[in-house]
């Protein structure tokens, strides 16, 4: 089995930071993975994407230019991606942040208000992680098990209270119900 | 076996240097090789390391020949135009028959070019690039883990023969992230006589130097610097041969290209076509003999890069015009999709053109 995700937003929104979680998730489940960021002349508030894929077998190309899975978490991200995915596949969309819906109907749209939710739980900065916790949820690539594993890779043991939030909103997430 | 860690190219570039006994990296930053630096800013001055940025290329890989001169590991990276500065140092390095290592993490040229991935600086890294007759080994890594592999045989074939090598990657390995096994901590373990480590008054001195003005001398040294050539392309050549047993058609690509390469092999293949892929590792010393014996089974070879056909020349030299070689190249930055290479293979299989 093979996933193609590509996680899309404004910079600062934590979009890679979401995909090297997922990534680490699927080293700890023993996957072949890579990860690979958009670069370019990019700042704080222009957008930002990476690309993860999680397969049993070694990755070839580290390009994803039609996603199984597409995360957006901003309209121009929706804009552009919308039309790359794969037909069946899956797009989760910011709902508090994109006022529109996906047009397609042969994809399955799942909407998750992560930036509102992500205020209530008291982790404003964490919607990335919310969107993460619903993608798990639906899309298979990596389980729900042994999250900290995975998260002590990502957030150093430094920041207990960072690990904590971090996996209060990914739980967030996956048990969000629209 | 050691755990695997995620890591950037780039990062695992830097890493690999240090546990292959590199304490000196001097530097200078440009777009996509940046980590390289920051990761040895970061981890040198703990390990009793050098990192210095230099205040330009042409200082940073001066200060290499200087290191370099004292038989200790040393290293530079940079991206094209850097690179470019660099050729001068590289040739006097190469001239002067001391060790080193020389990252190039390539982007789109040429000029300033653009910041996206490239290959195009293939002929500067295997024709020679700065002036005057020498070669630098050349590796290509089309992994993380390779970026980390490579840079410690880099350092080994540096200290073995004497010369510069070059890591030839490019921005999409460099700024990727997969799991990487990092490599033991070595030292080098070859004598170095020739090194200037102060004479302590009990030997004579060591002169390091690329200036000949006798001009026997100076056709002498060149010739047994090609000796030395001669050995490494008998004894280091090194490539990969994927799915080339029955192959009728010879893809032939290194880096983040064979990667590509191999997910339009796979699905030519389920298609029926008989396609299979040489990447070379090293594109100098390049493999010629694989790539000859191909010839007489394949009908013809695609060379898949980042540039307008620069490593399609050495394949017709080393396929010695037996079969044709066709070009499926992006440039400027862009990559070739998987589909825009099974479309080629397809096309060639058809016999067309």
């Amino acid at each position: 089995m093979k996933t193609e995700i590509l996680l899309a937003g404004f910079g600062g929104q934590g979009l890679l930071f979401a995909g090297k979680f997922i990534a680490y998730k699927g080293l700890v489940e023993g996957k072949n993975l890579s990860w690979l960021p958009s670069y370019g002349p990019e700042m704080r508030g222009g957008t930002a994407n990476c690309s993860v894929i999680l397969s049993d077998d070694p990755v070839g190309s580290p390009i994803v230019a039609n996603p199984d899975v597409l995360v957006a978490m901003n309209l121009p991200s929706l804009d552009k991606f919308e039309k790359d995915v794969v037909p069946g596949g899956m797009i989760f969309v910011d709902s508090s942040l994109i006022e529109r819906k996906v047009v397609r109907d042969d994809v399955k749209a799942f909407y998750i208000p992560a930036t509102r939710l992500a205020n209530e739980i008291g982790a404003p900065t964490l919607a990335n992680m919310i969107i993460t916790g619903k993608l798990i949820k639906e899309a298979g690539a990596v389980s729900y098990d042994n999250l900290d594993d995975a998260l002590h890779k990502v957030v150093s043991a430094k920041h207990q209270n960072l690990f904590d939030l971090n996996k209060k909103a990914i739980e967030c997430g996956y048990n969000y119900a629209d | 076996m050691a755990e695997k860690v995620l890591m950037k190219g780039n990062e695992a570039i830097a890493e690999a240097a240090i546990r292959s006994g590199c304490r000196h990296y001097l530097g200078y930053p440009i777009t996509p090789q940046t980590e390289i630096a920051a990761y040895m800013a970061k981890r040198m001055p703990k390990i009793n390391g050098v990192f210095l940025q230099a205040e330009s290329e042409i200082s940073a890989i001066n200060m290499v020949y200087g290191v370099a001169a004292t038989g200790k590991r040393v290293m530079t990276s940079s991206s094209s135009p850097g690179i470019s500065l660099k050729q001068e140092g590289i040739s006097y390095i190469a001239g002067s028959d001391v060790p080193a290592l020389i990252v190039n993490v390539q982007r789109g040229g040429p000029g300033l070019g653009g910041i996206q991935p490239s290959q195009s600086d293939y002929f500067q890294a295997t024709k020679g690039g700065g002036h005057g007759d020498y070669h630098l080994i050349v590796l290509t890594p089309a992994s993380v883990q390779e970026m980390a592999d490579l840079t410690s045989h880099a350092f080994d074939l540096a200290d073995k023969y004497r010369m510069p090598v070059m890591l030839l990657a490019d921005g999409t390995i460099g700024q990727m992230m997969e799991p990487v096994e990092l490599p033991e901590e070595k030292t080098s373990t070859v004598e170095k006589p020739w090194a200037l480590t102060g004479t302590k008054m009990q030997r004579e001195h060591n002169i390091i130097n690329s200036l000949y003005l006798n001009t026997e001398l100076l056709e002498k040294t060149n010739f047994e610097r090609f000796e030395r050539y001669k050995q490494i392309e008998e004894n280091e050549v090194m490539y990969e041969s994927f799915m080339m047993e029955d192959a009728e058609i010879c893809v032939v690509s290194f880096g983040i290209t064979a990667r590509v390469s191999k997910n339009a092999i796979i699905e030519a293949r389920r298609q029926g076509i008989k396609v299979g892929l040489i990447r070379p590792i090293t594109v100098w010393p390049f493999p010629k003999q694989p790539i000859l014996e191909a010839a007489d089974k394949v009908k013809a070879f695609i060379s898949v890069e980042m540039s307008m056909g620069q490593m399609l020349e050495d394949i017709k030299l080393a396929c010695e015009c037996k079969k044709p070689v066709h070009l499926c190249n992006r440039v400027g930055g862009m990559i070739p999709s998987p589909e825009q290479v099974l479309a080629k293979i397809v096309e060639v299989e058809g016999g067309k053109n």
